[in-house]
């Protein structure tokens, strides 16, 4: 059933609606447990539309194997989706930096607490992002070390290749995640693929991740598709590399592969004048899993993170 | 008068990135001043150019003092100014969130960390800096509450207000955070205007931190003279809102001081012209600041009063000094 989470009139005869679709059979008992799906915080990251399409398909077509409630929430930022806006239009503004809101603050803060309120009190939140349009990333799931102990063993169920354990210095407060963690909704966050675009293969690994867990959570009892065991690592085994020099990047290695210290990664070349002006090598034996996917660099732009192995 | 690199990033499409200062005077790092660090801070650009203009004439007349060095920063970004855009062009990232910086990182934290090194040192820094949602503010000092703020040297610049701000995670990234942290006196100068110039408040500025260099003993000649300032707390600012989305038809200037149930705009039917919303002050108060979008949202922050009457008068010694 679609439902309205928040709506707010905006200044020439629109309304801004953030919806979602509560799938769920009838005559559940009152304890059913409560998964939430939600994607489109970030308006340029898409690879949430196909997993939120997969899931509601998929669930539509098993109901009889359905024993919770699945809340799917496929734009948190309707208005940057459909004008390839990161943040959100109008305000300047990373919609993620905005939780959990202000029922009485401005527009944002106003529509950030909505959906914060409506999602509290699931039992699991899984928040799918997609990187940005420079990166692309492996099936992953991100997770503070602060909640490691309760997040690691369900991200163990999501059918991602890696499980990224940050250290509590580098999180940010204000995130969708953070602030419903901090209120005891487990939140898990997915990062995978690249911005503007879908990648189909990783669509279909991550919904057969959320039915993985879900069966785990007592929510789905039908057959329980085969999960990948992911790598769990923490940031001290996370090697970073960035652009010497501004230019066009060429890789020279595919994504998520191993590669050993010394091997050559791509280069930074000049078109102006036929010269490689750096040439990027790999500095450990590790796993590629972040991967420069829009070709201008800067000066620091990052090219690739690599696991080291 | 020197002009320097203070920081050079090259590009493969564009012309060298620069940081450019301008360095009056020798000796002792007294004071650094630093404009634009967003792309539509054209208002902040136009401030730093009038007082290089000023400092260069006191120079000529040999009235910066022996000792002293005093350097403008005009522009932080001129790649985003130099298109119209308010963040850096490509990865859309706030320099004045990069801060104190790292040279190892990515482009923007590069720049401020190329940056900062300069302005470590310096006994005084001042910014001259925008809000982050558009309008009008009553020209004031800003200073975040880190435990080195000295409101009696931000007194000093003499503008109508100093404004005292309890630093959120959030702001753990900004200059003058970073700066105060590094032991550098930090002030942020707001001005009237940010993407449009307005030259009576830019002088305000300018004459003010003319002022401000006179009395810390840097330049022998004194500004225009000023206000005493009120000392306010930025949580005591009443914040008016909208309830209505439409147009914003503002109907009074900031500075101006108005009485409680005063109209201060309305909220016109973008179709029908009809009103939708009369926006009244809540309480006597001077008007602070002023939205100047001419379309409105719902909720949204359209002025901020600093309430007057029994807020005034404060028992002495109540300044965090
Ligand atoms: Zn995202």
């Amino acid at each position: 059933m679609i439902e309205k989470v928040v709506s707010i009139q905006l200044p020439v005869d629109e309304e801004l609606r953030v919806v979602k679709n509560r799938i769920a059979p009838e005559g559940l008992p009152d304890d059913a447990k409560r998964i939430c799906i939600v994607t489109g915080t970030h308006g340029d990251e898409l690879e949430g539309q196909l997993v939120c399409f997969e899931l509601a398909r998929f669930l539509k077509d098993n109901m009889q194997h359905l024993k919770g409630i699945v809340d799917i929430y496929p734009a948190l930022n309707p208005l940057g989706i459909d004008s390839i806006t990161r943040g959100i239009p109008g305000f300047d503004l990373d919609m993620n930096r905005t939780f959990p809101g202000r029922k009485d603050g401005s527009m944002s803060e106003y529509v950030a607490a909505e959906i914060f309120n409506d999602i509290a009190g699931a039992d699991v939140c899984i928040d799918i992002h997609a990187s940005n349009i420079f990166l692309r990333e492996i099936p992953q799931i991100r997770i503070n070390e602060l909640t490691a102990e309760e997040l690691v063993p369900l991200a163990r169920y999501m059918n991602v290749d890696f499980v990224w354990v940050h250290s509590a210095a580098t999180v940010l407060e204000s995130t969708l995640a953070y602030s419903l963690n901090a209120v005891g909704t487990k939140t898990l966050v997915a990062e995978m693929g690249v911005g503007m675009r879908l990648t189909i293969e990783y669509g279909n690994q991550l919904s057969k991740g959320i039915i993985s867990l879900m069966a785990h959570l007592g929510m789905w009892d039908g057959p329980i598709p085969y999960v990948r065991e992911p790598i769990v690592s923490v940031d001290g085994k996370v090697e970073y590399i960035n652009a010497a020099k501004g230019g066009i990047f060429v890789p020279r290695i595919e994504h998520w592969r191993d590669v050993r210290r010394g091997e050559h990664l791509g280069d930074i070349v000049s078109p102006l004048t036929g010269d490689v002006l750096v040439k990027i090598e790999s500095p450990c034996d590790g796993l590629v899993f972040t991967l420069r996917e829009y070709p201008v660099v800067d000066e620091g732009s990052l090219i690739a993170r690599i696991l080291k192995v | 008068m020197e002009k320097v690199i203070i920081y050079e990033l090259e590009s493969m499409y564009r012309d060298s990135f620069r940081v450019t200062g301008y360095r009056f005077g020798s000796g002792e790092k007294t004071m650094c001043v630093v404009g634009s660090m967003r792309g539509n801070e054209v208002q902040q650009l136009y401030c730093c150019s009038q007082l290089v203009d000023r400092l260069k004439t006191l120079e000529a007349k040999g009235l910066i003092n022996e000792g002293r060095s005093i350097t403008v920063i005009p522009c932080v970004n001129p790649y985003s100014m130099n298109i119209g855009k308010r963040f850096w062009p490509t990865d859309n990232s706030d320099i004045n969130r990069m801060f104190p910086g790292y040279d190892l990182g990515e482009t923007t934290q590069r720049i401020a960390d190329g940056l900062f090194k300069e302005l470590v040192g310096y006994e005084y820094g001042v910014q001259f800096a925008s809000y982050h949602i558009s309008g009008q503010f009553t020209p004031h000092v800003r200073m975040m509450r880190t435990g080195f703020e000295s409101v009696q040297d931000a007194k000093v610049f003499a503008l109508p207000y100093v404004v005292l701000v309890d630093p959120v995670p959030f702001d753990s990234g900004v200059l003058n955070y970073n700066w105060q942290i590094w032991e550098t006196k930090a002030f942020s100068l707001y001005t009237q205007e940010t993407s449009r110039i307005d030259r009576r408040s830019a002088m305000r500025v300018v004459d003010s931190v003319t002022r401000f260099l006179n009395r810390i003993g840097a330049i022998s000649y004194d500004g225009k003279a000023g206000y005493i300032p009120d000392v306010i707390e930025e949580s005591h600012l009443i914040s008016v809102q909208t309830s209505e989305a439409g147009i914003f038809e503002p109907l009074v200037e900031v500075e101006a001081q108005v009485n409680e149930g005063d109209l201060l705009a309305r909220v016109i039917d973008p179709y029908e012209g009809c009103v939708r919303q009369e926006i009244r002050a809540s309480c006597d108060g001077v008007v602070f600041f002023r939205h100047s979008d001419p379309l409105v949202y719902a909720d949204t922050v359209v002025f901020r009063l600093i309430p007057i009457g029994e807020f005034r008068f404060r028992p002495a010694g109540q300044d965090s000094e």
